[in-house]
């Protein structure tokens, strides 16, 4: 009943700020409410007793990916600056495929019982991190992804520090 | 629902209020006399000109984002850590390999300057 | 006695008394969660206000001065002035300040300290047993993150602007460390679970880990802001930085968050290296036990504040230098070793595992002094020896940078 009510409370909360993210003008106040909305999640990771994920959720996007998103609003753009219009002139349609899909939502949660037991009450086992961590390295499990994970960042930051950067370092190399 | 994170769900809404109670004292309990130019922005006494807007150094975003590399990194590495004991050395080897691959990462953002701050 | 033996008793006497005024169980629980919190948020809280008379008063001693000695006897009162003072301030909010921010950034600040501490074991089986408590902390760490630059942003003004920026950037450049820092002791003792931590103790992880518990500690101090990384707060830098247009209560909000962060850092230092409430007979008592886990977090704090007396500061760039050419590399070195050996000396007692691990991190200690030396060696200014005069280090400047380009 309590896991219902934050249940909604949450949703409540996080559609709210999903609205603001993507309706407001001042783009420091939208990203606050991504902001909310990543934090949100976390929130629904918890009722779902799957606490690893939470934190892991809050530490990578509310600590890093809101931290560099709110960097690159703050260090490029005037903020405050009014950007005019936030829809363009195809907002009737789009209304009207928000309204079929919310019908469509509806139709799907119509027997939805406020007091049922959620999947994970049935038993998260105690030890779950710990076989996480067996199952990413397991030759059996995810360790392909895994390494490839590490690759991935890697190219990811080779790549990006090329962009932000290689530039400036052709300029001094042709000028030094 | 495990009762230390229903103790964690309450203190989170009770740690801001009560972390809100004395500035709205202390904003009642003061005295309240605006005037433009104790309102205006503090500019070491000059005039304020233009706008907040600092120059764009792309040394911020760099850092920003050396940090959300290795951000990553770490949270698929704790999983790992906690799950020491059940692991073969094979295991730890591959870590290992995991944590090699983020050592280039730095050398390579180190190689190219990228961590240097540029004035 | 039963209270000495086992200080949760007190709980079932007052779920029995919340009962007996004829509340549902559910709420019974739910209003013994909120005392229960209260009592939690309010402690620190308390506590801070000594914290700032002692800093004070330690700092001035180590600078050869008094302190506070007026208001009460040895200044003991001078923080309850303090707050008096800041309570009865105007509220001067900045023109064109975004007013939900600007309110919101002090609270979120604050919050973000007092939220640590649920996750803190305070004795045998009170307190913190959140089963991911140590990512849980680096989360709540980013809360504080996200405070300061929220804050820097919604005074409308440059410096403080500026000043958030660089902050934020030492701030998350130091998670760096810290984080890698805390995979020791997860991996050590086998899980995120402070208790756990705790309970792996029986030798203290600072002799198996002693680089570990070295890079956390310069970190964390980073992290909170103090000196000698405080550079974001100084008067003749950037003018108190991102707080600048912060008066009052919701100043004092800031500073005692700051305050409050150094002491949890040594709480966490303590529970995370010295074996938190571990101590002669705190099995048994457990407030004994808090009572040992204050005490270590008392000299890890004074440990704190003794630094902020003697060094001065750090400039940023050789601040950011530091954490991403040495702490950072030194860390994942120490985490790489660690994971190997503890494989390794998995089978032996906890004595041997770590004195085996110490030996490790000396021999990690002394490779990294070689480098040191040999680094310190090529930067070394040339000595320049005048007819009739000692010889003196004539200081070259590296070659210009390129002048354009920026």
């Amino acid at each position: 009943m309590v896991t219902t009510f934050v249940f909604v409370l949450t949703a409540a909360v996080m559609l709210v700020a999903a609205l603001i993210a993507v309706l407001k003008d001042n783009l420091v106040h939208a990203a606050m409410g991504l902001v909310v909305t990543l934090f949100g999640t976390a929130v629904l990771f918890v009722l779902l007793e799957s606490y690893f994920l939470a934190v892991a959720q809050v530490v990578i996007y509310v600590g890093a990916i809101a931290i560099l998103i709110v960097f690159s609003i703050m260090l490029t753009r005037r903020v405050g600056a009014h950007w005019g219009r936030q829809t363009n002139a195809t907002w009737p349609w789009a209304l009207l495929t928000a309204g079929v899909l919310t019908v469509l939502f509806a139709l799907m949660v119509r027997g939805w019982d406020p007091d049922a037991v959620l999947p994970a009450a049935a038993g998260v086992p105690e030890d779950i991190t710990a076989r996480l961590g067996a199952a990413l390295v397991d030759p059996n499990g995810y360790v392909v992804p895994f390494e490839v994970a590490s690759v991935l960042l890697l190219a990811a930051l080779i790549g990006a520090v090329y962009v932000a950067w290689g530039g400036r370092k052709a300029e001094k190399e042709t000028q030094g | 629902m495990d009762p230390t994170w229903v103790f964690i769900g309450v203190f989170f809404v009770l740690a801001p209020l009560l972390a809100a109670a004395p500035i709205v004292i202390g904003h009642y309990l003061g005295p309240h006399k605006p005037n433009p130019i104790k309102n205006d922005v503090y500019e070491c006494g000059l005039k304020t000109v233009g706008d907040a807007w600092v120059r764009f150094k792309v040394q911020y975003y760099l850092f920003a984002l050396v940090f959300l590399i290795f951000d990553v990194e770490l949270v698929f590495l704790y999983p790992w850590a906690v799950a020491y004991d059940m692991l073969p050395t094979f295991a730890v080897l591959e870590g290992l390999l995991f944590m090699i691959m983020l050592l280039a990462a730095l050398i390579y953002a180190w190689k190219r300057e990228a961590l240097d701050w540029y004035d | 006695m039963a209270f000495l033996q086992d200080p949760t008793i007190v709980v079932e006497w007052l779920r029995q008394l919340f009962l007996g005024w004829g509340l549902s169980p559910s709420l019974a629980s739910l209003l013994l969660y909120v005392v229960g919190a209260l009592a939690l948020a309010t402690g620190p809280l308390l506590w801070v206000i000594f914290l700032i008379w002692f800093e004070r008063k330690a700092v001035a001693r180590i600078q050869d001065r008094l302190g506070p000695n007026r208001v009460g006897p040895y200044g003991l009162l001078q923080p309850f002035a303090d707050v008096l003072k800041l309570l009865t301030k105007e509220d001067i909010i900045p023109a064109k300040a975004d007013k939900v921010l600007y309110w919101m950034a002090p609270i979120l600040s604050l919050a973000g300290v007092l939220l640590l501490w649920p996750a803190i074991p305070l004795g045998k089986g009170i307190g913190g047993n959140v089963n991911v408590a140590v990512l849980y902390l680096v989360a709540v760490g980013t809360l504080s993150t996200f405070a300061i630059l929220i804050a820097g942003w919604s005074a409308n003004n440059k410096y403080a602007l500026l000043g958030a920026f660089r902050t934020v950037a030492q701030m998350i450049s130091y998670e760096v460390p810290i984080v890698l820092a805390l995979l020791v002791p997860v991996l050590l003792a086998r899980s995120m679970n402070l208790q756990d931590i705790v309970a792996a103790q029986d030798v203290w992880f600072v002799v198996a880990a002693p680089l570990a518990a070295l890079i956390f500690f310069i970190a964390s101090i980073a992290e909170v802001g103090r000196t000698p990384f405080d550079l974001l707060e100084a008067e003749s830098e950037i003018i108190a930085g991102f707080h600048i247009e912060y008066s009052g209560m919701k100043f004092a909000m800031f500073f005692a968050g700051e305050f409050l962060h150094a002491f949890t850092t040594g709480v966490l230092g303590a529970v995370l290296f010295f074996g938190g409430w571990r101590g002669p007979g705190a099995e048994a008592y457990p407030l004994l036990g808090l009572f040992y886990l204050w005490l270590k977090a008392f000299l890890l704090y004074f440990v704190i504040v003794w630094i902020r007396g003697s060094f001065p500061r750090v400039r940023i760039d050789h601040l950011l230098d530091f954490t991403w050419k040495f702490l950072t590399p030194l860390a994942l070195v120490v985490l790489m070793v660690t994971a190997l050996l503890d494989k390794a000396l998995a089978a032996a007692g906890p004595w041997a595992r770590a004195l085996g691990l110490l030996v490790a991190n000396g021999l990690i200690w002394l490779v990294v002094q070689r480098w040191l030396r040999g680094v310190e060696k090529r930067l070394e200014p040339p000595m320049v020896a005048q007819p009739g005069q000692y010889p003196v280090a004539r200081y070259t400047p590296p070659e210009p940078q390129a002048a354009e380009g920026d």
